[in-house]
């Protein structure tokens, strides 16, 4: 087991200096410079950035000392802020994210499974339609034009909730909504599908049989087990919903981690874009590793290569 | 199989626990936030906490994006810019009309030659934590700027001092700190005593005084820098010498500003603070603006600025700017070598269409480089000067024949237009290729790429055609026009023209207002002829302000400004 967590531990460190190293590369080859402005800056004082920033030095070194600083967990400044450093963007940003992610995760599964489990149980009747168009209408409409949607009708017109902004509760329930429609729609018809599947099966009959209630074999035997599909892809949702809410953030002025990274690459902001990559990357590598570790915890028949499932 | 899934649900619900467990502290402190809100809505519809808490007044804005640095020296930018200029102070200062005024500075003389200025500052003047202003708080910040180790950007706005540009130029790699301090102490920059700053140019700038009330000339207190380097990246102990103070700072979120009990003219100032949200979506900050959520604008959503302009709202206004939106020519590039081809071009679109009907935001149509609000010897530069080439579709298809032929071409090749990324670029380059090709039978193509690409695209000569923007720096010609001196840093037209150069240098050095005027007349003259660049429209700065809102004033190479501004709610 030590050997099996020693070797897992081991790969993921080696998966993240690939992603160090190939982000560091990709980087450097785009077009653009972080210092150019309309006009050119005076030579003088574009040395002077270079040299402060260490942009003069060849690349290897650049990436030696870029190395050597994410060892000691710091990922340096930020070349178009001076006031926030990298690790100020992900300490403040990423808690946001998180939060917003995790919401709207929660928004996603309370409804989808209650829609999925409604449609499923009502099959070809006015509460199937009813959240099967719901989910249509989640998994088409994008959460942009939703988001706008929001803001212009329940932010203005009828003066609901704050229109943007991170101050309090009251400020994340659109933002969170407009992010958890798509993965609830999803969420609601793979519920229906999997409910639909389970209630036909010898077992869920069996039980009826017995005589025991509807409710109780609903609760107890066909939801417990439909829900496994819905389970197996939560982590992908969530990943999903904690990293990809870029435009959701960009919308409700959300000081999450997504706008610092997209606009790190418009900006040419190389800390700044390694320090994001380098994050989530690191984030999900752990992921993994925990996932592996817990699989060969729970079934020790696992063998080191992770095969033998 | 089912074991193991559940193991798995069970390991991620720990994990998603152990997460949602991180917001214990967040939680609360967002329900005391929601709380707080509750308790302030009580007291006042749609007003901030600290607004309607204590019944202060809060102007609330929109800053769009987190600034970069709130310290002179280091500030670059609008974002930057605007929240400095009301927290710090320079030698000098503008009025509502866009007059020099004495700021920190009550009087100044000037030698005879123009190169050197004795400034005197006001008696009363001081930090925000109590310290008297000093000369030597001027000294400092520029010297600090100005040091080649500190990566200033801004650094060459003070180039004219003596001695700028070569401290800031020094090879500090090669030379020793004795040579780097003889560079240090040859910078035109001397605290005679306390109140006196003797200031010695480089060469005589006639625009020098406007400098004067730019951010990277405002001081900075010496005693909060040497203490910690990085005083301006919080609130908390933060020195400025201007009519407000920062009094808050969540980063990427907002920035409170409140009036400056030590400022020498408190009295006038009626504001009690202002509020700075950072949110750089439009539609999203034009719908808080309408929800009451802010009380001023800037900027607004292109769509809605024309619906607003068309409506005559009352609460819209169009404030002018010191801007210009152009076109370079790549003169190196067959055929936009040829200048009757440029002119041509430039002579076949329809500028008045353009900002009518593409722009809408009330620009001015532009038939030269120098845009209206720059005094002349006497009136206003552009007034004076008038309309330097015009709309001529026969004399343009005539010229191009001409300029074609010179080149040894029977037609125009097909050709590309280079924009950086964005609905309004693309707007008005399909609205000029499509002129193009009506009024002169000249097909073009349409290249967006993102602005850095567009920048090195532009210094590498990589361009036939590309889509430009000037701000200018300082109220003169000048800002404008030695943009196309010969192998200028921004003549990315790579034009050259050497009578051109020696009147922008005759303007440059001489303290003869008529004569330097009427050299930046005649450079002016000459450039229109030539059309290296292809003028378009002079920016506006079209906003909104709710009616309660009184006293903004828009000088025009700033943002609003709200020293003077109130709240009659």
């Amino acid at each position: 087991m030590l050997k099996y967590t020693i070797k897992r531990f081991l790969w993921a460190i080696l998966t993240l200096w690939a992603v160090v190293t190939i982000t560091f590369t990709l980087m450097h080859s785009i077009p653009g410079d972080p210092f150019a402005r309309e006009g050119t800056m005076p030579e003088a004082v574009y040395n002077n950035l270079q040299r402060y920033y260490n942009l003069d030095e060849p690349l290897i070194v650049q990436y030696g000392i870029y190395l050597k600083q994410i060892a000691m967990l710091d990922f340096g400044p930020s070349l178009k802020s001076k006031t926030i450093s990298v690790n100020d963007y992900i300490v403040n940003g990423f808690p946001v994210s998180l939060h917003l992610g995790l919401q709207a995760l929660l928004i996603a599964v309370t409804f989808g499974l209650i829609l999925g489990v409604i449609a499923s149980l009502n099959r070809n009747k006015w509460p199937d339609y009813i959240s099967m168009v719901l989910a249509i209408i989640g998994i088409s409409v994008p959460s942009f034009i939703l988001a706008t949607f929001l803001i212009n009708y329940v932010g203005v017109e009828w003066g609901l909730l704050p229109v943007a902004t991170w101050k309090s509760w009251s400020h994340t329930v659109l933002p969170s909504i407009s992010l958890a429609m798509m993965p609830m729609a999803y969420i609601a018809r793979l519920m229906r599908s999997s409910m639909l599947e389970v209630m036909g099966q010898d077992y869920v009959n069996t039980a009826k049989a017995k005589g025991i209630s509807r409710s109780m074999v609903i609760l107890r035997h066909a939801i417990k087990n439909a829900i496994l599909p819905v389970v197996t892809v939560l982590g992908f949702i969530a990943a999903n919903l904690v990293t990809g809410s870029f435009i959701i953030e960009k919308i409700f002025g959300i000081p999450g981690m997504g706008e610092m990274f997209v606009e790190g690459i418009f900006n040419r902001d190389y800390p700044v874009i390694l320090g994001s990559t380098v994050f989530y990357a690191a984030i999900l590598i752990f992921l993994v590793f925990v996932v592996d570790v817990a699989y060969k915890f729970i079934d020790p028949r696992i063998k080191i290569t992770g095969e033998g499932q | 199989m089912r074991k193991k899934w559940l193991g798995l649900f069970g390991l991620m619900l720990a994990l998603m626990l152990a997460l949602a467990g991180c917001f214990g502290g967040e939680e609360a402190t967002n329900e005391e936030a929601a709380n707080e809100e509750e308790t302030t809505e009580e007291s006042g519809e749609g007003a901030t906490e600290e607004e309607a808490s204590e019944g202060e007044k809060i102007l609330r804005l929109n800053n769009s994006s987190e600034p970069g640095a709130l310290h002179p020296g280091l500030a670059e930018g609008t974002h930057d810019s605007w929240v400095l200029n009301h927290i710090f102070e320079g030698l000098t200062k503008k009025d509502p009309e866009g007059e020099v005024q004495p700021g920190m500075a009550e009087k100044w003389e000037t030698s005879e030659d123009g190169l050197t200025w004795t400034f005197y500052l006001k008696d009363d003047v001081k930090w925000s934590n109590g310290d008297p202003v000093t000369a030597n708080d001027f000294q400092y910040a520029w010297l600090h700027a100005l040091d080649p180790n500190v990566g200033s950007t801004y650094a060459y706005q003070l180039y004219y001092l003596a001695g700028g540009t070569e401290y800031n130029s020094a090879d500090v790699e090669n030379i020793s700190d004795e040579e780097l301090q003889a560079l240090r102490d040859g910078v035109g920059v001397k605290a005679v005593d306390e109140k006196t700053l003797e200031v010695t140019l480089a060469t005589a700038t006639p625009y020098f005084l406007d400098l004067t009330s730019f951010y990277t000339y405002f001081p900075v207190h010496q005693a909060t820098q040497e203490a910690n380097d990085e005083w301006y990246t919080e609130a908390e102990g933060y020195v400025s010498n201007g009519a407000f103070k920062l009094t808050e700072w969540n980063h990427k979120q907002d920035i409170t500003i409140m009036k400056n009990e030590n400022y020498y003219d408190e009295g006038s100032i009626n504001l009690d603070g202002i509020h700075f949200t950072m949110i750089e979506e439009e539609s999203t900050t034009w719908q808080m603006y309408r929800n009451g959520e802010l009380d001023y604008l800037y900027p607004i959503p292109q769509d809605v600025i024309g619906e607003l302009n068309a409506s005559d709202d009352p609460e819209f206004n169009i404030a002018s700017d010191l801007a210009i939106y152009y076109y370079n020519f790549n003169t190196e590039k067959e055929p936009f070598n040829n200048a009757k081809v440029r002119k041509a071009l430039s002579m076949a679109i329809n500028r008045e269409d353009l900002v009518e009907f593409v722009a809408q935001g009330g620009q001015t149509p532009a038939y030269a480089v120098v845009p209206s609000g720059i005094n002349d010897v006497d009136g206003d530069f552009r007034e004076n000067a008038g309309e330097l080439f015009s709309q001529d579709l026969e004399e343009a298809k005539a010229l191009l024949q001409e300029g074609l032929a010179e080149e040894g071409l029977d037609s125009m090749p097909e050709f590309v237009i280079l924009y950086n990324t964005s609905e309004g670029h693309q707007a008005i380059a399909t609205a000029i290729q499509e002129m193009w090709r009506k009024n002169l039978d000249v097909t073009t193509k349409l290249e967006n790429v993102e602005f850095q690409v567009k920048l090195d695209r532009e210094k590498a000569g990589d361009f036939e055609i590309s889509r430009a923007g000037w701000i200018g720096d300082y109220v003169d010609p000048m800002t404008f026009l030695d943009l196309w001196v010969t192998d200028g840093p921004y003549n990315d037209a790579n034009w050259s023209n050497s009578e051109y150069d020696a009147l922008i240098e005759t303007a440059k050095t001489t303290m003869d207002t008529a004569e330097r005027m009427d050299a930046m007349h005649q450079a002016e003259q000459i450039i229109m002829n030539e059309m290296p660049v292809m003028p378009i429209y002079f920016y506006t700065r079209p906003y909104v302000a709710k009616d309660y809102v009184t006293g903004i004033y828009d000088p025009i190479n700033k943002y609003s400004q709200f020293h003077y501004a109130d709240l009659q709610k």
